[in-house]
C-alpha cells in the first residue's frame, strides 16, 4: 500500500515565452486522495492537460508511473498511460446510452455488427459496484449530473485507470449529490486508486484530502500532509505574491460616498444566484470577489436584465427601478463591462467608430433613422484621445486592436450613455500591464465624478488595489463584506477565507 | 464623450507606433481588395465574352437585355443581402415573388381595383416576409427550416391563388415597367424600366445599410447577437425588419415578373429563384455567417449570373452545359475570392 504511481518531476510548460508551469515536482500515492488547490491561473488546468495528454510538456522533465518512464501523447495517451480525467463539464454524448458512452471509442463488434448486448452486460458490475440507479441502456440525456459524474467513473474504471484526476466535481451537483459522491471516493481509495481532486472549496478538502499540494503561478509552492492541513496555511501558500504597485486610487470614498446609487435586494435566478443583495453609493468602488462559479457574472447579468431573474428588485437613487432588458439598463443609466469581450461585447468585423457609438446612434439620429456621422466620428475621437485607445484610426475593425486597446474600445462605448452605475467584469482579463495601469486610472477617475462602480474581479490584488469595499460571494449567496479603514487593510486572506468558506472552519 | 472626467486619464506612452501604421496598411490593402470583389472577374467575364462572340456582347441592345435579365434577381437578392447579412437565409422568395405576382394579377382584372394591383403584390411579399421574421425572432426558430417550411407553403397559396391556372391581364395598369424602357436621348441611351427599379432598390438598399441606425444594427446582430444583445439593440426587431424587407422586394419582384409578362402562373413562376439570389449575395462577398458584406458586392454578384447566361447563349452553347459551366464558374470565382483574402491577410 502506498507506493507512489504517478511521479513528475520538473514538468514545464511554456506557451510562445509565458512560463504557465515552472518545473513542478509532484508525487502521488495509491490509495490516497490528492487535493490540488490554487487561485485561477495558478497553473491546474495545464497540468491537468498534460497528463491527459492534451500538451505536451517541455522537455526536460519526466513522468513516471509505477515507475516507469511514460510519454502521454494524444487525446488518448492519458488513458492509455492509466490516467481519467473527470472534467467539470463532462465530455459524454447526451445522445448515446451508459453502455455505448463507457465503450466509446473502444465498442465491441461481432462480425461488423454492433454488439450492444454484450457491452450492456460488460458495464453492468461496474455500475453496481459505483451503486449506479440506472441502467446500462438509459440514455445519458435522462440522468441527472450526479449520475453522469457516476458514468464518468465508470468509463475511468472500466479502462482500468489507477489514477483518477476530478476537476471540480462538485460544482454541479446538489448537497445530496455531493455527499453520495464523497462516499464514492473514499470507496474508490479503500479500492486502492490514486485521485487527484481539484477543487477551490476548502471544506471538501478538509473532508477527503489525505495531501494537498498547492500550485501559485506555475510553481509548486508546497505540499501539505494530512495533519498539516490547516486552512490559514493553505490561503498564505495561495495567495502569497507581493502586491504591485500600479494601482491607483486617489479618489476619497468618504469625501464621495454620497447618497446609495444602484442598491440590488435579494435577486436570485433560481440556481447560479440565490438571493444576493448590495449597494453601491455614488464615488465608489465596490468590488465583488469569488471564485469563478460563485455566480458573480450571473448576478450581474440579472442586475441588466441579460438573463431571467425569479426574485429580487432594483432601486435605482431611491426610486424603484423595472430592468427587462439590457436595453433598459442602458436606458435607467446602468452600464456593464462584459467579462468576455470578444463573444459578448464588441463587433469584430465592425469599426471602432460604429462600435463606441453602438448604444448612441439612435439618440443621435438625424430625422430619426439616419446616421450623423459627424457627432459620431467627434465621439469616437474623443475616445480614443480621453482612453489612449491606440490604433491607425476610428475606421479600423475592431478585431485587429490588441486586448487593452479592445478593452478601452468597449469601455468607451459605455462611457457614451454618461452611466450613472459601471458594472465592470474583469476589466483588466487579457490586458498587458501598460493597459492596466490606464483601466484602473479611468476607472479612479469616474469615481471621482460621481459614478457609482461595481468591478467584479478575480485578481485579488486588483480588487485591493483599487477598491474601497469588497462584497464576497460564495456559491451563489453573499458570503461577506469588508470596507477599508485606516486601520483595517483589506486583504487577501480575509478575501480567500471567505470566498472559500474557510471562516467557519477555522472558527 | 467620457462625460464623467475619464477625459482626464492619463494616456500613457505610446510605444506600438510602427506596428499601428505597419497595420494600418495591411488594413488598407485589405480593405480595398474587399471593396473590389468580384468586380475584375465580371469584367473579365464581359471582355471574354464580347471576344468569343466576335464583338457581339458589347452591344447597346446587348447590354440592355443583361441589364433587363439581371434586374429581378438583383432585387430578389437586396432582399437577400440584408438577410445573410444578420446570419439567416430566405429560401422563400421565389414561392413569395410568384405568390405577389398571382395576387396582383388576380386584383388587376377587377375593373374598380384594377390600379391596386401593384402595392398589392407589393403588401403580398411584405406580409409573408414579416410572417418568417415573425417566427425566426419570435419562437427563435432556425431560419432555414423557417423558410424552407415556406417555400414548400407559399407556392401552395400561389396555385391557389389562380386556382392552379395561369392569369392573364393583356391590360395591366403600369405594365410600362415590364416592358418600357426610360429614355434619356431618345434613339440613343435608354435604360429598361426593370433595372432602373433593380438600381433604385440597390441605392435605398445601400442608404438603408450605410447610413440608418437600423443598418449599423443589422450588421452588429450578424456580427455578434449577443453582443448586440446587450449593448441594448432589439434584436427581434431587427430580424423581423430584414426578413420583411426580404419580402417586400419579392413582392416588388413578383410585380416586376407579372407586369412584362402580362401573365403568372404559380406553379411554374420563380421556381428557384432562391438559388439565383442566394448565389448573387454569395459572389459578392457576403459572409455566410453574417456581419461581413456589401449590397454593391451583390449588385456585382446579380451581373455576373446574368452575363454568364447572356454570354453563354451568344457563344453558343448548349442549354444542359450552360448549367455546368455556371455552376463550376460560381465555385471557382468563390473559390478565387477566398484564396485573395487569405493570402492579403497573410502579407
Amino acid at each position: 500500500m502506498n507506493n507512489p504511481i504517478l511521479e513528475m518531476r520538473g514538468v514545464s510548460k511554456s506557451f510562445f515565452g509565458i512560463k504557465a508551469l515552472r518545473a513542478v515536482d509532484l508525487t502521488v500515492y495509491d490509495g490516497e486522495v490528492h487535493a490540488l488547490m490554487g487561485e485561477n491561473g495558478a497553473g491546474k488546468s495545464t497540468l491537468m492537460k498534460i497528463l491527459s495528454g492534451a500538451y505536451r510538456p517541455d522537455p526536460g522533465g519526466e513522468i513516471r508511473i509505477d515507475g516507469s518512464l511514460v510519454r502521454i501523447e494524444g487525446p488518448l495517451g492519458g488513458r492509455n498511460a492509466g490516467i481519467s480525467i473527470i472534467y467539470q463539464e463532462l465530455s459524454l454524448a447526451p445522445n448515446l446510452s451508459v453502455a455505448e458512452n463507457i465503450y466509446l471509442g473502444r465498442e465491441i463488434s461481432r462480425s461488423g455488427m454492433l454488439a450492444r448486448g454484450v457491452m450492456r452486460e460488460g458495464v453492468g458490475p461496474i455500475l453496481k459496484r459505483l451503486g449506479a440507479d440506472f441502467l446500462p441502456s438509459t440514455l445519458v440525456a435522462h440522468l441527472s449530473m450526479g449520475q453522469r459524474q457516476l458514468v464518468e467513473i465508470a468509463r475511468a474504471l472500466h479502462a482500468r485507470s489507477k489514477i483518477l484526476i476530478m476537476d471540480e466535481p462538485t460544482a454541479a451537483l446538489s448537497a445530496g449529490e455531493s455527499a453520495r459522491l464523497f462516499a464514492l471516493i473514499r470507496q474508490l481509495r479503500a479500492e486502492g486508486l490514486a485521485i487527484i481532486y481539484i477543487s477551490h472549496r476548502m471544506d471538501e478538502v478538509y473532508a477527503l484530502g489525505d495531501r494537498v499540494t498547492v500550485l501559485r503561478d506555475g510553481r509548486l509552492v508546497g505540499s501539505l500532509d494530512k495533519p498539516e492541513i490547516r486552512a490559514d496555511t493553505i490561503v498564505r501558500l495561495m495567495v502569497g505574491r507581493d502586491v504591485s504597485s500600479f494601482y491607483k486610487k486617489d479618489h476619497d470614498p468618504k469625501a464621495g460616498r454620497g447618497h446609495p446609487v444602484l442598491a440590488a435586494i435579494d435577486m436570485a435566478d433560481g440556481h447560479r444566484v440565490r438571493g444576493c443583495s448590495l449597494t453601491v453609493h455614488a464615488g465608489e468602488v465596490v468590488g465583488l470577489a469569488g471564485l469563478i462559479g460563485a455566480g458573480r457574472t450571473e448576478l450581474a447579468h440579472l442586475i441588466i436584465g441579460a438573463s431571467p431573474k425569479i426574485s429580487g428588485r432594483l432601486e435605482l437613487e431611491g426610486r424603484k427601478l423595472e430592468i427587462r432588458t439590457p436595453g433598459d439598463a442602458l436606458e435607467a443609466g446602468i452600464a456593464y463591462l462584459t467579462e468576455d469581450r470578444k463573444a459578448l461585447g464588441l463587433f469584430l468585423d465592425m469599426s471602432c467608430l460604429d462600435n463606441i457609438n453602438l448604444t448612441v446612434l439612435g439618440r443621435d439620429a438625424k430625422l430619426g433613422w439616419f446616421l450623423d456621422r459627424d457627432k459620431a466620428h467627434e465621439r469616437a475621437d474623443r475616445a480614443f484621445a480621453g482612453l489612449s485607445i491606440r490604433a491607425a484610426n476610428v475606421g479600423v475593425p475592431a478585431g485587429g486592436l490588441s486586448g487593452g486597446n479592445q478593452q478601452k474600445l468597449l469601455l468607451s462605448r459605455l462611457l457614451a450613455i454618461a452611466p450613472k452605475v459601471l458594472i465592470l467584469d474583469e476589466p483588466t482579463r487579457g490586458v498587458d500591464v501598460g493597459a492596466k495601469s490606464e483601466i484602473y486610472s479611468i476607472i479612479d477617475n469616474l469615481a471621482k465624478a460621481g459614478t457609482a462602480i461595481l468591478v467584479i474581479s478575480s485578481d485579488l490584488p486588483e480588487i485591493i488595489g483599487i477598491c474601497d469595499r469588497v462584497v464576497v460571494m460564495r456559491a451563489g449567496r453573499i458570503a461577506g463584506e469588508m470596507t477599508r479603514g485606516p486601520n483595517s487593510p483589506l486583504t487577501q486572506e480575509d478575501i480567500m477565507a471567505l470566498a472559500t468558506g474557510m471562516e467557519h472552519l477555522d472558527a | 464623450m467620457p462625460d464623467n472626467g475619464a477625459s482626464q486619464a492619463q494616456p500613457a506612452p505610446s510605444t506600438t507606433t510602427n506596428g499601428a501604421a505597419a497595420e494600418t496598411k495591411r488594413q488598407r490593402v485589405r480593405m480595398l481588395i474587399s471593396a473590389l470583389g468580384m468586380l475584375p472577374v465580371l469584367l473579365i467575364l464581359c471582355i471574354g465574352f464580347h471576344f468569343l462572340s466576335e464583338g457581339r456582347f458589347f452591344t447597346g441592345q446587348n447590354l440592355g437585355i443583361v441589364l433587363q435579365q439581371a434586374a429581378v434577381n438583383t432585387v430578389l437578392a437586396a432582399g437577400m443581402t440584408f438577410v445573410i447579412l444578420t446570419g439567416g437565409i430566405d429560401l422563400s422568395v421565389g414561392s413569395i415573388l410568384a405568390a405577389s405576382a398571382m395576387a396582383g394579377l388576380t386584383l388587376s382584372k377587377l375593373p374598380e381595383l384594377g390600379m391596386l394591383w401593384l402595392p398589392a403584390a407589393l403588401l403580398t411579399g411584405l406580409g409573408f416576409g414579416i410572417v418568417n421574421g415573425a417566427l425566426i425572432a419570435l419562437l427563435r426558430l432556425p431560419p432555414f427550416i423557417v423558410t424552407l417550411g415556406s417555400l414548400t407553403a407559399v407556392r401552395g397559396l400561389a396555385r391557389l391563388l389562380g386556382a392552379d391556372t395561369t392569369v392573364f391581364n393583356p391590360s395591366m395598369p403600369y405594365a410600362f415597367i415590364g416592358n418600357g424602357s426610360l429614355t434619356f436621348i431618345p434613339g440613343v441611351a435608354s435604360i429598361p424600366w426593370l433595372s432602373v427599379i433593380a438600381l433604385l432598390v440597390i441605392l435605398v438598399s445601400w442608404l438603408v445599410l450605410r447610413r440608418t441606425v437600423l443598418g449599423v444594427h443589422i450588421y452588429a446582430v450578424g456580427g455578434n447577437e449577443s453582443a448586440a444583445r446587450l449593448a441594448g439593440i432589439k434584436v427581434w426587431a431587427v430580424l423581423i425588419f430584414v426578413y420583411g424587407i426580404s419580402g417586400l422586394f419579392a413582392g416588388l419582384g413578383g410585380a416586376m415578373q407579372a407586369a412584362r409578362l402580362y401573365a403568372a402562373n404559380g406553379l411554374q413562376l420563380g421556381q428557384s429563384y432562391e438559388l439565383d439570389a442566394i448565389t448573387a449575395v454569395i459572389l459578392g462577398g457576403t459572409s455566410f455567417v453574417g456581419g461581413i458584406g456589401s449590397i454593391w458586392g451583390t449588385l456585382v454578384g446579380a451581373l455576373i449570373i446574368a452575363v454568364l447566361s447572356n454570354g453563354l447563349i451568344l457563344v453558343g452553347v448548349s442549354d444542359i452545359w450552360q448549367y455546368v459551366i455556371k455552376g463550376l464558374v460560381i465555385i471557382g470565382a468563390v473559390a478565387l475570392d477566398r484564396y485573395r483574402l487569405q493570402g492579403s491577410a497573410r502579407t
